[in-house]
This record gives C-alpha cells, structure tokens and sequence, in this order.
C-alpha cells in the first residue's frame, strides 16, 4: 500500500475513489472550489464553460436516481456533455464484463467515468485499467466508499458549524452496510474532529470499527448526549427484518431519531440523512421535517461539491 | 539409465540425513547415497555441486482443472508446472466438473496422468455424490480405482448426520477423510477476514467463528468415529490451538496450511487485490504467527500450495466478484525457503513439511530417498534470486499475489522414478 492510487505524480487528485488516505488540503480545496460553485446555480445563466467539449460517462451499474441526476446537472453546469448508462439493464445483462464496458466507453473518447457498482472496489478496478487520461469518480461502490456523499456532507457540516476541531459527530444505524459511514468516518478524521461516534445495535457495525477511529455507542441516549452533529443511517428494506434485525419498528424505538432523543444532542444541533429517507424507520418526520433538519440543503450542496470534484480532476491532467 | 547426482547437499529429512554426498540412481530406484554400489558405471552424470538434493516435493493439494475447466487449465499445463516446481507427487481435490466421483473419472485422470509421465496424482473421491452433502460415494470403489482419501474440497457440507455417517463409512474401511473447516452460514457471503481491512474495504467479512465452529464440529465427530480425518488448509490461531489440544487429547487428525498464510496477510488485499482473494481468506497478522508456531511445533504436518489456476478474466473483476485462488506450484519450494529463512527453520525440518510429512498424511511411500526408494528426486539451487514474473510460469494460472516478489532458491533438475523430467 504505498501508493495512492488516486493521486497522479505530482499528488494531486487524479480520480476520486475513496475519502480514506486523501491529505486534507485536497479536501478542503474541494469544499473550498465547490463554495466558488454556490452560486453558479442562483444566475440566470447555470453554466460555467470548465468542462466544455468533455465528454462524462454516467456508469450506473446499481440503479439511483438522486446520485446520478445531481452528477448529470453537475456536469452539465460546467457544460460537459454527459452520457447516462444504466448499465445494469444493458451490457451487463448480457455477459459483459466490467472492463470490456469500460474500455468500449473509453473508445467511445469519454473524459470522465462517474461510477456506480454493488461491489466493493469495482471502481478501484475501472481506475486501474484506464488510459491515463481518463478520471474516475467512485459514485458509491459497495459497502466501501460514497466519497461525493462524505464530502458533500463535510460541506455542509462546515457551512452550518463553521470549524471542525471543536465538533461531536454522531453516525447512527446500519454502519456496517454503509459506504456513505466509511466515507463520513475518514473525511471527519482527516478534517480533526476530534469525537466520532457510532451509534447502533452490534449487528449493524462492523467488527473492529473503533479501529478507524471512532467511539462505540449501542445505546441512542448516551451516544446522542451533547453532540454537534447527528448523521443518521437509510436502514435497507431487506435488512429490516431477518437476521440482523427483528424488524422495522423495534429498530425505530431504540435507534430511530424522534425529537425526544435529538432534546439530548445540543441545542444547535442539525440532523443529516444521505436520502432517501424512510421516515418512521430511521427518522421521525418531525425531525426530517423539523428546524434542525438540513436534509434538503445537502442536496443542494451536493450539486456544487460534485461540480467542484469534477473540475478539479479535469484540470489535473 | 543409470545416473550420478555428483557433489550435492543431500537433505533427506524422512533418514535425517544432511550431507554433501553423490547419488546413485539405477533402474528408477536410488540404488545408492554416499558410496557407489559395486559396478555402478552411470550414464548421466548431473554436477549438483553447491546445489541442494532432497525428495521429490509431495504437495498435498493442486487442482489440475481437469475435468471440465480445461479453460483455466490442462493436465498438460499444470503437470508441466509440477515438474517445474520440483513436485513428484500431488494430491488433486475432487472438485472438478463432473466432480470426481465416479470410479470412471478417476481411472481416466489416472491414466492421462500416467501416459504423460511426470509427477504422479494421486486423486481424492468426492465424499458425496456430486459434492452435494447428500448421499454418499462408492468409496471402496472410487479407492480402487486410485483414490487415496475422501473430500468434499471447498463445497460445504451442511448436514451433519451426513458428516457423521460419512466418516463412520469410510471408517469402516480405513479411509482418511480431508476436511476443510468451513460452517458455511457463519462463512456467508463473505470474502475476506472479519477484521480491519474488510471493515475499512467494506468487504463482506467471513470471521473466524467460520472456521473454528467447524473445527469442534469435525474435530468431536473424529474423536467419535475414531476416523482418520486429514484438516486441510488452516487459517486461524484459534483453529490451529484448537488442533493443538485435539491432538494431545489423541484425537487421530493431521493437518496442513497453504504457503500462501504462511506468508501473507488480510492487509496484502492493499487496494482490493483479487489476488489475494484466497479461500480460507488471508486473516491478521497474529493469525499467520499461529500458523507459523503451528508449522514449527509440529501441530500443523504440511504445507502445501494450495494450487488453483485461475483464468485472467475470473480475476479481472471487482474482489468480491473475483474467483478466489492462486497459482502455486512453481512458488512452493522457494516458499518455503522464505519462511525457513525467516523463521530459522533449519533447512532439513523445513522440507520435511513438503515431503516426509504429506507422504506420511497420505501414507504413500514417497517423500524420501534413501536406498531401495523411488528416485524422485529435486535439485535444486538454494541461492538462486529469481523475480516471480506470472508470464513466464509453466502453470497456466497466472495469477499469484507473489507476482513480482524476488524469491530465493530455483528448481535445477526433477527425477521421477530415475528420469529427467524437468531441468531448468
């Protein structure tokens, strides 16, 4: 492990795979370059001319569809062209492989692939087979990594509490399953601040995750008490009853978020949710809905940090 | 053909023997070590001076892929890679397609093997029909037509009684059976070792619980079957201390490690290396030193390559995709010299461990060279620095997690049964 495999020879970003091992000049020069991008989308005219003539490969091996359509207005606000694959209904259904669909998009002269794949590391693979010119934004891959989520989730965190060092962040629900809670937990470290929190049942966190850094909460009222930040968790439909857990509404009375367990948090708290929501399973309407909840604007500030990361990689070339 | 192996180290552990010596070969047996016998006149003289000459290597596991992967590789290829790797004997698991199950499938493996005349394979039968847990095989059957012991290879077995019955029948002639510890809905989906680098990669984790669940399981059926039951391819500390009590408890089991864990780690995954997609997975770090102490006090018998040829296209995929295995053969000897060096193993206990102790587990005479026995012989070059470069390997599997590792010690000359199979 002794290189970075997001980094090109002089350090700087040359895809964007994952928040863990990135320096944290280069995260805060993202939230940074996507504050520039705010106000792009106030004009008359929602275009910059960064990305013109470059063609953005939309490469969802997983259905979504707020991901893909805040990378697609992204790009089109710094005028690239952008390509949609659902690839998942097409290449792949007929035996395709991974890199064959990769390597004919790269034929096909693209720029930049923004990817999404169900497996852990799929877009670590893509990154390494590519022409050299070509950038690779991991659009969520697995479990592992939702980097665009973490950073736009710092932005906002930075927006409405201005510094890092002095912050408690609490992650709460199904970590273990989660590459936007691995992608949190490394942008939080690497930008210092100094308490992290899990919360959740154990068969929701994964083994040895102190180890990156975190503190370990199993119950909602200890690990809500005096924090900053609450990010809570989507808890999947199919995890909901079964093994891991008895069911929806045992999982809502012990870790769900109500306004009697955010009372705990401090008072100028704000809650985060990477969407989409299920309320009444993780989240209780009042909350999403409530004064605290800067739900919407993460979804704002996303259009702008993704704009900021592809316009840093197509400008390191 | 007579032969004279002038001028090496002979290390013969199964005799003790370490010495600078000559050895004499007549009519595919070794007719002599030290002295030449009376009238010996070779026909060959091979100059192993400042080389090393031990027992053909006896690896207690490589799949050959045939039948039915012919794409991942041939006979032709991997027996090729044998010789290369200084092997003479191999042990090939049952899970091919169709599984080896049929006495037919056997006698034909046995007899494509032969008519290429290189390491001898010895097969193992599947323990159920199809691999599937269900019913059991023709053993006594699928034993005479060349089987050496039973397995389910890597498919687990759910049903205990199956398990149970399935020992007490192979008992009932003196059949060993090859385990691998695996509770397969502890294993899950997982992929790699529940710990640090499956947590931050996200990759689904397989714990160790996985293995040592099955252990006890295996472990309580031998003792009460009295089987002999062979543990293949160790993976934790836990499960080697496990053994560790089992056999001074006198439970009848012996067991071996793949010098891939001797090695290697779960942080070699690095950035998702499918290479190091292996099954059992790679674990921490304090798991391989239990392995290690398990290797040196005894616990663990063998070591083994654990060979599996993979084809590129099954490796080019995203980890969790991937197919697990690594190509092995031709790494082994110079494995084992790594870990020897490392852990200040001399050098005759450490091949021991790839001949006098598999050919024990497989109760083969072979894995040894004194006079009277088989000339299957390695020589090879202890000193040798050779970088693993995967293009140039015999075996078709090119994929190793070793690729571009410098290695030291190279296989010079392969004797079986008194023939130059391989000289390199």
């Amino acid at each position: 492990m002794a290189y970075n495999p997001q980094l090109n020879a002089n350090g700087e970003l040359q895809h964007l795979l994952t928040i863990e091992g990135l320096p944290r000049e280069i995260i805060v020069s993202i939230l940074d370059t996507a504050h520039s991008f705010l106000s792009v989308a106030e004009r008359e005219v929602k275009k910059v001319p960064l990305l013109r003539g470059k063609s953005v490969f939309n490469l969802f091996f997983e259905s979504s569809t707020r991901t893909r359509t805040t990378f697609e207005i992204a790009a089109k606000r710094l005028s690239a062209d952008v390509i949609n694959l659902n690839v998942g209904t097409s290449s792949q259904s007929k035996g395709e492989t991974l890199l064959d669909t990769v390597a004919n998009l790269s034929a096909m002269h693209a720029d930049m692939f923004v990817v999404r794949h169900a497996q852990s590391g799929a877009a670590h693979l893509i990154a390494r087979h590519v022409a050299p010119y070509i950038h690779v934004i991991n659009a969520g891959d697995g479990r592992h990594a939702h980097p665009t989520q973490g950073l736009l989730d710092m932005f906002t965190i930075r927006h409405y509490k201005k510094e890092f060092s002095n912050l408690r962040v609490a992650v709460v629900g199904d970590v273990l399953h989660s590459r936007v809670a691995r992608s949190q937990i490394h942008a939080l470290t690497t930008l210092g601040v100094p308490e992290v929190r899990v919360i959740g049942p154990r068969t929701l966190l994964p083994t040895n995750v102190s180890e990156l850094g975190v503190q370990v909460y199993h119950d909602m009222a200890q690990g809500l008490k005096d924090v900053d930040v609450v990010i809570m968790l989507r808890l999947q439909n199919e995890r909901m009853n079964g093994a891991l857990l008895p069911s929806a509404q045992e999982f809502f009375k012990y870790y769900g978020l109500t306004p009697e367990k955010l009372a705990l948090a401090k008072p100028g708290a704000i809650v985060m949710h990477p969407g989409p929501m299920n309320r009444g399973v993780e989240i209780d309407s009042s909350v999403a809905d409530g004064r605290q909840s800067v739900i919407l604007p993460q979804v704002t500030f996303g259009i702008a940090v993704r704009m900021a990361v592809m316009s840093i990689l197509a400008g390191n070339t | 053909m007579k032969i004279q192996i002038k001028g090496g180290r002979v290390v013969d552990p199964a005799s003790g023997t370490d010495k600078v010596q000559d050895v004499f070969i007549t009519a595919g047996k070794v007719a002599a070590v030290g002295k030449a016998p009376e009238g010996f006149h070779a026909n060959r003289v091979i100059d192993a001076a400042g080389m090393v000459v031990c027992p053909g290597l006896v690896d207690l596991s490589v799949r050959l892929r045939e039948p039915g992967y012919e794409y991942k590789a041939t006979l032709e290829s991997e027996m090729a890679a044998a010789v290369a790797g200084g092997v003479t004997s191999l042990v090939c698991p049952p899970d091919t397609d169709p599984p080896l199950d049929e006495p037919g499938l056997v006698e034909m493996l046995k007899h494509r093997a032969r008519n290429l005349n290189q390491a001898h394979v010895y097969p193992l039968g599947a323990l159920t029909q199809g691999l599937k847990g269900e019913r059991l095989t023709e053993m006594a059957e699928l034993f005479d037509a060349g089987c050496v012991a039973f397995s389910q290879a890597d498919v687990p077995l759910n049903d205990n009684q199956v398990l149970f019955r399935a020992l007490q029948y192979a008992t009932t002639f003196g059949y060993p059976v090859w385990l691998r510890p695996r509770d397969a809905g502890l294993a899950g989906g997982g992929v790699a070792h529940d710990g640090q680098v499956a947590t931050r990669l996200g990759l689904p984790p397989i714990p160790v619980v996985a293995e040592t669940v099955a252990l006890s399981t295996i472990l309580l059926l031998a003792r009460e079957t009295g089987a002999r039951v062979h543990l293949c391819r160790l993976s934790s500390a836990e499960g080697v201390e496990m053994v560790r009590q089992a056999k001074s408890f006198g439970i009848n089991v012996t067991c071996d490690v793949s010098a891939n864990h001797v090695h290697l780690s779960e942080t070699d995954i690095g950035y998702f290396d499918s290479n190091c997609h292996l099954v059992p997975p790679l674990r921490s770090q304090r798991d391989r030193d239990g392995l290690r102490r398990g290797i040196e006090d005894g616990t663990i018998d063998a070591i083994c390559s654990d060979h599996t040829p993979v084809d590129d296209d099954a490796k080019q995929l995203p980890f969790g995709e991937s197919e697990a295995g690594a190509t092995g053969l031709e790494l082994l000897l110079a494995l084992i010299l790594k870990w020897a060096d490392e852990s200040r193993v001399p050098l005759q206990a450490a091949l021991a461990r790839v001949t006098s102790a598999p050919a024990r587990i497989l109760g083969i005479d072979t894995g040894r060279m004194a006079a009277g026995d088989d000339a299957d012989i390695c020589i090879f070059d202890p000193g040798l620095r050779w970088k693993v470069e995967p293009a140039k390997l015999k075996s078709q599997g090119r994929n190793t997690p070793f690729s571009g590792y410098e290695l030291k010690g190279r296989v010079r000359y392969t004797l079986v049964g008194g023939h130059v199979v391989f000289e390199g």
